[in-house]
């Protein structure tokens, strides 16, 4: 049904007239503009598509738009807005806790969620967050370094 | 190209690991090694004996770089940015031989209209095949605008100076910059046989400087093939069939139609459902009825084995020396073992991709693909077009490992832009990307071993089937000897030997030979009751793999011990095309499930001058984790032409919780040229797992990859 879905992305208001039946990650991308997240696996197996809602990470690929509706949603394109990375932006940079960079937005968002509610996870922790994105060119040893020196920094995240 | 001192030294030979603070790479280069570079005839263009022929790439060192008014320089390659780095490494090579500031060189990578041919980013080659042509285009730029200079600054080539492009006369503090001699201009004057830089010269080399692609990777704004987009765009899902060489009998895209908006267009067996947004293309796709003749294929990735044993092509000697008849008389001890591997995956985390539109005739295509040049020539022969009238542009590619060296979704795209008259993106969903991948083949080695009384090997006989010859040769010293070679990854196979495509899958070949030489080789240390370690070095005279075993076993602190010992530690040693590698690693198995945790893996590796460090180690880094999954769980089940993978549910791939602790160790050989780092690593993995775990519990593992199942099996086996 094509309704009028009401949310905050990126810390704006936004609307979207779409067919409620719809996966968010299409309307992020291709209604929305939004090309930062990716398309994996389509079944929320593999993480590329992972946004924050309500400081939730979730698997925008198969979340509902309806679902979002009232609920802030947070993708790469609105972390560290106005050209100031955030920290653990910066540790990623650091540690080159990438290589093809597809799974990248997924992963620092994922960390990003973990982070807030967790603000000093141990490794243990990292790993268990963070076990269900995927990563192909095997950068997780950075990337848990990654994470590990951004929930050290005095702005957490 | 000439190479002067090719003598080896172990003095030159410096293990830089992560815990030992980083001496500086130039004082470790005595004389060095000093190459000539012709510009001119292709032949000319010839690496030494061992290396293969590097043909086909321009000789104007124009077609690789620019000089622009303000003084930045534009890199030009053919190669393209999969994740291993070349976008930060390759410019390190030019502004090496310029004399540029490293970070006043920009890089434009993999757009046909734009850089130099190239044939692929596959194979390690980047910095091994091509670096010598980068720094070759780099040193003879650098000769003319000295010469340039000359003129202007009325002063001989040997009284100046070069430093970040400025060309200085000492004695009187003139100075020229190179953008000044070159005001925006193509260079026109050419000389010949311009020396590269000799080692002891390089200051670029070795450093680690911060990845080019990273601000974009981690803001979200770096562009795939699939981030495209164009005005009017549609995006296509195309009807596939549910096996390899199925035929449509009938179909009917009534109920597909109605649904608001789409498009179907057909030509010939390609149904596609066009939309502007891809999901309810796809949506309106499931709605399609389609009807095929399947093949009657009964092969499945159980009976593939001996289905490969009887339809492999015709052997080819690949080495042999000696006589396998005197082996045999010299052995006290022959054991004999059947090594198979599974079909595996290539699966990127980014699926192929496409975006096409044609204006004016001219197609544009960006890919998401290893050989945009082939791509270019595809398209071009799929719209009948001249190549000229096809651009192919390279984004970043979300990962390759060979697989996107075949890029079918470049042409789907392209002949939907034509035939909707529309942009058309293409992009394949997880279960396109597993069917249509080009796996890595299964495979099947075959090897008879001989030892004699005093624990050394007399006799070698080494038959791989399918996977291909790529250093399948023995290295380790055994006196009568022979390796044969049915078939391989890169085509020239019987009809009916595959059941679907196969391809090079990062390192090809290399992975299966490994695994069964590695694990034959572990088996005759045990026979011997000799550590694994010193029954490798007691048949090893190659320096090269000596210091990298001794590296390795240095940091890993190995303790001699025959196998099994119950401590769960292995070894694997390896060549790829002129790098040494050598693997150790710790694992626990859990006998009662058969599941493995790789504790520690340490990886040593010489691959003659490190052009990147930090790049490198990533590499090593990622190659590590990503073979551990073809050696524990990646594996390709099908029945007949059916692949029965779909996602990552059933295909496992390596995830933070398999996560060993990693260890890399970087051999300084300034004496030899650059050679490859991101595949060398991977290929001991299945061999050094599998080693480990016999050592921890007594069960030979031979068959990769050592799922829990075939552990206990092992187990029982005992």
């Amino acid at each position: 049904m094509q309704r009028t879905i009401s949310f905050t992305l990126n810390g704006k208001p936004t609307r979207v007239m779409v067919d409620d039946g719809r996966m968010l990650l299409w309307v992020l991308r291709y209604d929305l503009g939004l090309t930062g997240t990716k398309y994996g696996c389509g079944e929320g197996l593999c993480g590329a598509c992972t946004v924050v809602v309500d400081n939730q990470a979730v698997r925008s690929c198969a979340t509902l738009v309806k679902d979002v509706a009232g609920k802030s949603v947070l993708t790469i394109e609105g972390l560290g807005q106005g050209g100031q990375l955030r920290p653990i932006q910066q540790a990623f940079l650091k540690h080159h806790a990438f290589q093809c960079g597809y799974c990248t937005s997924g992963m620092i968002l994922s960390a990003y969620a973990l982070l807030r509610k967790t603000p000093r996870p141990t490794a243990a922790e990292i790993i268990k967050h963070m076990d269900d994105n995927l990563c192909r060119c095997g950068s997780h040893g950075r990337i848990v370094e990654a994470i590990q020196e951004a929930a050290g920094a005095k702005e957490r995240a | 190209m000439k190479l002067e001192n090719d003598s080896w030294e172990n003095e030159a030979i410096e293990a830089d690991t992560a815990s030992v603070s980083r001496r500086d790479f130039l004082a470790l280069s005595g004389s060095g090694l000093f190459l000539f570079f012709w510009v001119g005839p292709l032949e000319a263009f010839q690496e030494p004996a061992r290396l293969p022929a590097r043909p086909g790439y321009p000789s104007d060192f124009n077609a690789y770089l620019r000089i622009g008014p303000e003084g930045r320089v534009t890199c030009f390659v053919g190669k393209v940015e999969l994740g291993q780095g070349a976008m930060t490494s390759l410019p390190m090579l030019l502004a090496e031989e310029l004399d540029v500031a490293l970070d006043s060189v920009d890089i434009v990578m993999g757009d046909t209209d734009l850089c130099p041919w190239d044939m692929g980013t596959f194979g390690s080659l980047s910095i091994r095949q091509f670096g010598p042509v980068l720094r070759g285009a780099g040193a003879e730029a650098r000769a003319v605008l000295l010469q340039m200079a000359a003129e202007r600054l009325g002063a001989p080539v040997e009284r100046l100076q070069i430093k970040d492009g400025v060309v200085t006369l000492p004695s009187t503090g003139k100075h020229v910059a190179y953008a000044e001699l070159v005001q925006g201009k193509r260079i026109e004057r050419h000389i010949e046989k311009v020396a590269l830089k000799p080692v002891s010269a390089f200051t670029v080399h070795g450093k680690s400087p911060a990845r080019r692609d990273g601000p974009e990777k981690v803001t979200g704004k770096a562009k795939y093939a699939g981030d495209i987009l164009l005005p009017g765009m549609l995006h296509a899902r195309i009807l596939r069939p549910p096996a390899h060489d199925a035929v449509l009998k009938q179909v009917d895209t009534s109920a597909a139609e109605k649904v608001e908006g789409v498009r179907i267009v057909r030509e010939g067996d390609l149904i596609a459902v066009l939309h502007e947004r891809p999901d309810i293309a796809e949506k309106a796709k499931a709605l399609i009825k389609a009807e095929y003749d399947r093949p009657q294929g009964t092969v499945d990735d159980r009976s593939i084995f001996d289905h490969l044993l009887k339809n492999a092509p015709p052997p080819q000697v690949v080495g042999e020396s000696g006589s396998l008849a005197e082996g045999e008389k010299l052995a006290a001890t022959i054991v004999e073992e059947t090594y198979l591997n599974s079909y595996v995956a290539h699966a990127p985390m980014e699926t192929h991709s496409a975006t096409a539109t044609i204006e004016n005739d001219k197609v544009t295509v960006w890919a998401g693909t290893q050989t945009p040049f082939s791509v270019k020539q595809q398209v071009a022969q799929a719209l009948r077009l001249a190549p000229e009238n096809v651009r192919v542009i390279t984004p970043y590619v979300g990962g390759g490992f060979g697989g996107k060296s075949a890029s079918r979704q470049a042409v789907e795209a392209a002949r939907l832009a034509k035939l909707t008259g529309k942009p058309v993106q293409v992009v394949w969903d997880r279960s396109e990307e597993f069917f249509y991948d080009t796996f890595r083949p299964a495979a099947v080695v075959k090897i008879r071993a001989g030892l004699d009384q005093a624990g050394r090997m007399t006799l070698w006989d080494f038959k791989v089937f399918c996977a291909g010859d790529r250093e399948a040769k023995q290295f380790y010293d055994i006196p009568h000897q022979r390796t044969v070679s049915s078939g391989g990854w890169g085509g020239g196979n019987p009809a009916g030997l595959h059941p679907f495509a196969v391809g090079p899958w990062r390192a090809p070949s290399v992975n299966t030979n490994t695994f069964a030489r590695e694990s034959h080789i572990d088996i005759l240390a045990r026979k011997a009751a000799v550590d694994p370690v010193e029954f490798r070095m007691k048949h090893l005279t190659d320096k090269r793999m000596r210091v990298v075993l001794e590296a390795a076993a240095k940091q890993f602190g190995w303790k001699p011990a025959p196998t099994p010992s119950g401590r769960g530690v292995g070894v694997a040693c390896a060549i790829y095309m002129g790098t040494y590698v050598a693997t150790m690693a710790e694992v626990a198995v859990d006998k009662a499930t058969g599941k493995v945790q790789v504790k520690r893996v340490v990886c040593a590796q010489d691959q003659g001058v490190t052009v990147n460090r930090d790049g490198s180690r990533q590499q090593m880094e990622g190659s590590i984790m990503m073979g551990l999954g073809y050696a524990l769980t990646e594996e390709v089940h099908f029945r007949g032409q059916e692949v029965l993978e779909h996602n990552f549910d059933s295909y496992e791939i390596p995830r933070f919780s398999w996560l060993p602790k990693i260890e890399t160790v970087l051999i300084d050989n300034p004496e030899v040229p650059a050679s490859g780092c991101g595949e060398p690593p991977i290929v001991g993995m299945g061999a050094v797992v599998a080693n480990a775990i016999h050592d921890a519990v007594g069960a030979r593992l031979l068959q990769l990859p050592m799922t829990p199942s075939r552990i206990k099996a092992a187990l029982q086996r005992g």
